[in-house]
């Protein structure tokens, strides 16, 4: 009886934080672009209208279509209200809408990260357990090191250096830009090389120490072999942190994605924010950052929605520390 | 370090305290600890005294020596200009560093300021300062960074303090945690009940007791920091050519992939060295706070 | 409370000696750590038996090698332990020697272990009908449903209500009790010929505690050789059939339970004997009070109708409260001791800190010595400090660890103005030899000091000021028992010297019994019966501290003399 009343007041938090996140962030990112000195419009136009003269009649013109020219609390409350019908303005540079440049550019983005994402949980999860299964203390220690390595390498190197190897030297996948399944899996295997050592490393030591717990003692006084132990009770015990941290991972993908699909020349989400940001093209990094920061937010809310489903203390008490 | 327990047999139990002993110096001597140290000593000294390094000019090319690759005369190989790469990454250590070394110190300083003043005092201060922080947690690094530099434009400076102003949020965080922590701890209660003063105890007891962690997460966060800072370099966003920087040194290496593999691949590793070297110290240098 | 399953389990014959006899038993076992300098031996030739149907007790202070006995018995000993010597046998097997396959099939299937902490020995996410269970579809290839019905079943035999209902429950919404009853279920299930139960009291609440130990004296009458490993003699004295003291990683004495409890010798024994409160002789403290208390007017603390409640951490905004003090009355008299007893969530300490001005009470009216410590100004607050100050419960965080001794007891000193190294140092020195510690403790840091030695150096730290008033709030729960009766002793001595007032704070009817002259029962935050300390102790009114009473081990067999209903009546 109390279990429901808990998950119900669990749930309508996590929502209500959920909305709070996107609109603060929306309104961090107006503020940040809008408030500072410099005035974006001038600035592009005189950034590359190198030939002609431009007069602060082209640059009123310009910032009146834009509406850029009334004060800031009235632009506030305008664009907040376009942007709930789904309008993000448009570029300064094209004068394309940027709802529509972003949802041109998702899909292969997507493709990578799905990629990426699956990829990060699958070697994560496997390194994880084997680095607690392993029965000699060399391959443990090994196991273990492996995440710490791969965290320190960077991701727009690494995948210079996987083009260099598979698709120059070996010639297994097409090196830059490409079409088809071939081309997306050297893109996902950088994005998920972090992303599957921090996993390893959560999970790997959320798993030691779960294994450490005097209940493991008492299931081990029970007969109970350590396969069994960590396949039947420890993974769900020691999955919460790792839970959280493949939340994280999405921010990660996002952020990724800017740097490989540099790398890799491919189109897509990354690709519009590095060159926006290159051009200060504003309305579309405001754009970009609220669309990924929803898409982060509604990530944390599934996850934050999963740990009741885990863990049944905060089924019943809708707080995350049991007490 | 410490006398022995002898002269004190008032309880049976007195030999349950514990003394760090000669063990102390023993995790410094493993071979990867070592290693790492190396590692540091030499970029530091890249960055210290770049001529004891290295002869040669970073920006001047000479002709003929184009795309050179590795050898006795060039460690790095050359690039398209016919500059010694061994030079350029010498010389663009500093740099790298001061941006790393910039962006920390803006997260440190802010966070810690923000999160002790909201732990301490609590109350609408506490309350917006833990909502901005959670604001900043939930838009992923990179894009909070590009949010910065978009509005500040580029340049070294630009993207140290944009990768100090996405990283200001975890220390805001864990210093108000800690604060909360040691404020209701039973020894500064104590000294409560001793009639210490508000300003004696925050010296004495609190920071002392918030800044191990807190310099610990800084340890560990240094190596995110200098990968942070090369990626915005790697993506344009840093100093501008022909000066050398470690992760433009690797983006103006894309350009001959197929021909010299070296432009990129070696100044990746001396940065892959770096980042894996400050994280092997800074995680012993965690765990060893702990055990304290 | 009785466990019909296991009742039809035939009684076997308390048999002594041979070796194909069922039950446990222990030859010349020695257990070495591996370690720096070659290893360090935890056990050396310990022998013992554990008969079916008898609870075999293994007494020991901490560090005497009980657990590591225990753990050895049912082959878990942590990290680099190693059986080096001797031999440990179950009704004709061999266990030392077993590889993990034959541990597997042993474990569970005919050794049960009940662990220490209830609190934190059962897997929390999985419902703890299907941790019995899973022992059953470990050992006896049982399908899932018939696990499930012996399960309930198991749970019935171990005395909890609905077991039905329960199995389908999650640790936390059991309570320590509870729990504990379903460790010994999962200990049980398999009808395992030893049950190896470690401290399977100790983080219980007294009268919690009481019934888990009935629970265990039901197993062994059912046929099971029970091994009972505790600290506390007092546990030992109404359950057990034998005793092995252990000291130093040696038996150093063993036999009937009766015998060693009355006529054990070893000195660590005796030790033990003298150590647990409730078991030393009645007090030499007088109803009259001589404390050295002049005849000065009116009593030093004086609370009436004191009511304090936190917001409650389940309620987000919406502001409901949980009452942990429900209009509390007491007064302290002058160079006196009030004991406030409670179990855990009693209001206890809450009491305390709203004494010390460190928590706000809701209503009521609090005098200590003059002053209102509910009074908001800070300066007012200083002034009270120097009449009243705190020993708290546990000496490790009370202080900064990396702070030497004369930086703590000189901490108060310098904070009332003694500006003066050398005076300084000189008080400190002789409030230290008040507490007993040599003048050398001066120059050692906290962190090297002993648990016993940090609460010494506490009270030197609460005395600096000489204060009229020490609140003593479980000052000795967290010590081992040895230190716990010195650390008691120096406070009786301090009072008679210094003619201080105590409230004495403490869950524990045996230290009342030691220290106080006055008592007040707590429960619910609400005092439920208080009076002169031998009074309510020989003549409870109300039936809680009956119960109190009844469960403070050992007070039964072995306080003189032994009569049916008032066993205080010679007090």
């Amino acid at each position: 009886m109390t279990a429901g009343a808990g998950v119900a007041r669990y749930v309508a938090g996590r929502v209500g934080r959920t909305v709070l996140v996107v609109w603060a962030a929306f309104t961090v990112t107006f503020l940040v672009l809008r408030l500072l000195p410099g005035d974006p419009v001038a600035l592009y136009l005189k950034g590359t209208n190198g030939y002609g003269e431009v007069t602060d009649a082209d640059v009123a013109a310009a910032r009146a279509a834009l509406g850029f020219d009334r004060p800031w609390p009235a632009q506030y409350v305008t664009t907040l209200f376009d942007a709930l019908r789904g309008d993000l303005g448009e570029s300064i540079r094209t004068r394309q809408p940027v709802a529509e440049m972003i949802v041109g550019a998702l899909p292969p983005t997507l493709q990578v990260g799905a990629l990426g994402l699956l990829l990060s949980l699958l070697g994560g999860l496997a390194l994880g357990v084997a680095a607690n299964l392993a029965s000699s203390p060399a391959a443990r220690q090994l196991l273990r090191s492996l995440p710490a390595l791969a965290i320190s390498v960077p991701t727009f190197w690494l995948g210079l250096v996987l083009i260099q190897v598979f698709a120059l030297q070996l010639r297994l996948v097409p090196s830059l830009g490409g079409s088809g399944f071939s081309s997306v899996i050297l893109p996902a295997v950088t994005l998920a090389v972090p992303g599957a050592a921090l996993v390893a490393q959560v999970l790997g030591k959320s798993l030691h120490d779960t294994l450490r717990e005097p209940w493991a003692e008492t299931v081990r006084a029970t007969g109970a072999g350590t396969a069994r132990l960590v396949l039947g009770r420890g993974l769900r015990n020691a999955a919460i942190p790792a839970v959280t941290v493949s939340g994280l991972l999405v921010g990660g993908m996002i952020g990724g994605a800017v740097v490989v699909e540099t790398v890799f020349a491919r189109p897509g989400m990354g690709r519009i924010t590095q060159s926006a940001v290159a051009a200060q093209d504003l309305p579309v990094v405001q754009g970009v950052v609220v669309v990924a920061a929803t898409v982060f937010a509604l990530v944390t809310l599934a996850v934050d929605l999963l740990y009741p489903v885990l863990d049944p203390r905060i089924r019943s008490t809708g707080r995350l520390v049991p007490g | 370090m410490s006398a022995p327990v002898g002269a004190a047999a008032v309880d049976p139990g007195a030999g349950a305290a514990r003394r760090p002993g000669r063990g102390r110096w023993r995790a410094w001597t493993r071979p990867g600890v070592v290693a790492s140290l190396l590692v540091l000593a030499v970029i530091g000294g890249w960055a210290l005294a770049p001529g004891l390094f290295t002869g040669r000019d970073p920006i001047a090319g000479v002709p003929g020596e184009q795309l050179l690759p590795p050898g006795p005369a060039h460690p790095f190989g050359t690039d398209a200009l016919g500059r010694d790469l061994f030079a350029r990454v010498v010389h663009g250590t500093a740099v790298s560093l001061q941006a790393a070394a910039i962006a920390l110190a803006i997260a440190l300083v802010v966070g810690v300021g923000l999160g002790v003043l909201a732990g301490w005092f609590g109350g609408w201060f506490e309350a917006v300062v833990m909502r901005v922080v959670d604001v900043t947690l939930s838009v992923p690094g990179v894009l909070l960074s590009l949010l910065v530099i978009a509005a500040i434009g580029f340049g070294v400076v630009q993207v140290a303090v944009a990768v100090g102003v996405a990283g200001f949020a975890s220390f805001a965080r864990l210093a108000r945690a800690e604060v909360l922590r040691v404020r209701t701890a039973p020894y500064v209660e104590a000294a409560l009940l001793c009639g210490s003063g508000t300003g004696r105890i925050l010296l004495r007891y609190v920071l002392p007791a918030v800044a191990a962690p807190l310099l610990a997460l800084a340890a560990l966060d240094f190596g995110l920091v200098v990968l942070a800072v090369s990626a915005l370099s790697f993506l344009g966003y840093g100093q501008p050519p022909p000066a050398p920087e470690w992760g433009a040194l690797v983006a103006a290496g894309r350009d001959h992939l197929a021909t010299a593999w070296w432009l990129t691949t070696l100044p990746g590793l001396a940065l892959t060295a770096l980042v894996l070297a400050t994280n092997r110290l800074s995680r012993l240098l965690d765990a060893e706070g702990r055990t304290r | 409370m009785s466990a019909p399953r296991v009742e039809e389990v035939p009684r076997a014959p308390a048999g002594d000696g041979g070796p194909g006899e069922p039950g446990l038993s222990v030859e010349g076992l020695e257990v070495t750590y591996a370690g720096v300098a070659g290893g360090s031996v935890a056990l050396s030739g310990v022998g013992l038996r554990a008969a079916p149907g008898r609870i075999t007790a293994v007494v020991g202070e901490s560090g005497s090698g009980k657990s590591t006995l225990a753990h050895a018995v049912i082959g878990l000993l942590p990290g680099s332990g190693r059986i080096t010597a001797g031999g440990v046998r179950l009704g004709g097997t061999e266990l030392t020697g077993l590889d993990r396959r034959g541990w597997r099939r042993v474990r569970g299937a005919r050794i049960g272990l009940v662990p220490q902490d209830p609190g934190v020995a059962l897997d929390p996410l999985t419902p703890v009908g299907r941790q019995v269970a899973d022992v059953l579809r470990i050992h006896e290839r049982t399908g899932r449903r018939e696990a499930r019905d012996r399960a309930v079943e198991a749970l019935a035999g171990v005395g909890l209500p609905d077991p039905a209902v329960r199995a389908r429950q999650y640790p936390h919404e059991l309570s320590g009790g509870m729990r504990q009853r379903v460790l010994i279920a999962i200990a049980t299930v398999a009808r395992p010929e030893l049950v190896v139960a470690d401290e399977p009291t100790s983080a219980l609440d007294v009268t919690v505690a009481r019934r888990i130990l009935d629970l265990l004296r039901a197993v062994a009458d059912a046929g099971t050789a029970v091994l009972l490993v505790t600290h506390d003699l007092g546990v030992v004295a109404d359950r057990a059939d034998d005793v092995v003291v252990l000291a130093g990683g040696r038996a150093v004495e063993s036999g009937p339970a009766p015998t060693v409890l009355t006529a054990g010798s070893a000195p660590a024994t005796r030790r033990l004997l003298t150590a647990a409160p409730a078991l030393r002789p009645p007090e030499r403290r007088d109803p009259a009070g001589d404390g050295g208390a002049p005849d000065t007017p009116g009593p030093i603390v004086r609370v009436r109708d004191l009511r304090v409640s936190f917001p409650d951490r389940g309620g987000g905004r919406t502001g409901t409260r949980r009452t942990a003090v429900d209009g509390v009355s007491f007064t302290v008299a002058r160079g006196r001791t009030l004991g406030l007893v409670g179990e855990s969530g009693s209001g206890k300490t809450t009491i305390a800190r709203t004494l010390l001005g460190l928590q706000a009470p809701d209503s009521g009216s609090l005098d200590v010595d003059g002053h209102d410590p509910a009074g908001p100004d800070r300066a007012g607050l200083r002034r009270l400090h120097r009449r009243v100050q705190l020993v708290a419960q546990n000496p490790y965080s009370a202080m900064h660890p990396g702070f030497t001794v004369a930086e703590i007891v000189g901490e108060p000193l310098r904070n009332a103005g003694v500006r003066d190294r050398r005076e300084r140092a000189e008080t400190v020195a002789s409030l230290l030899d008040g507490v007993a510690l040599p003048a050398g403790t001066a120059a050692r840091r906290a962190s090297e000091l002993s648990g016993g030695q940090r609460q010494r150096v506490a009270i030197a730290r609460a005395l600096a000021v000489g204060p009229d008033l020490l609140v003593c709030d479980e000052p000795v729960s967290a010590l081992d028992v040895g230190v716990q009766a010195q650390i008691l002793d120096l406070l009786v001595d301090l009072q008679r010297e210094r003619g201080l007032s105590y409230l004495f704070i403490t869950h524990d009817l045996g230290v009342v019994r030691h220290v106080s002259d006055d008592v007040a029962v707590l429960r619910g935050g609400r005092i439920v019966e208080s009076g002169p300390t031998t009074r309510v102790l020989t003549d409870p009114r109300t039936p809680y501290t009956r119960e109190l009473l009844d469960a403070v081990p050992g007070l039964r067999r072995l306080t003189p003399p032994l009569e049916e209903d008032h066993p205080w009546t010679s007090v």
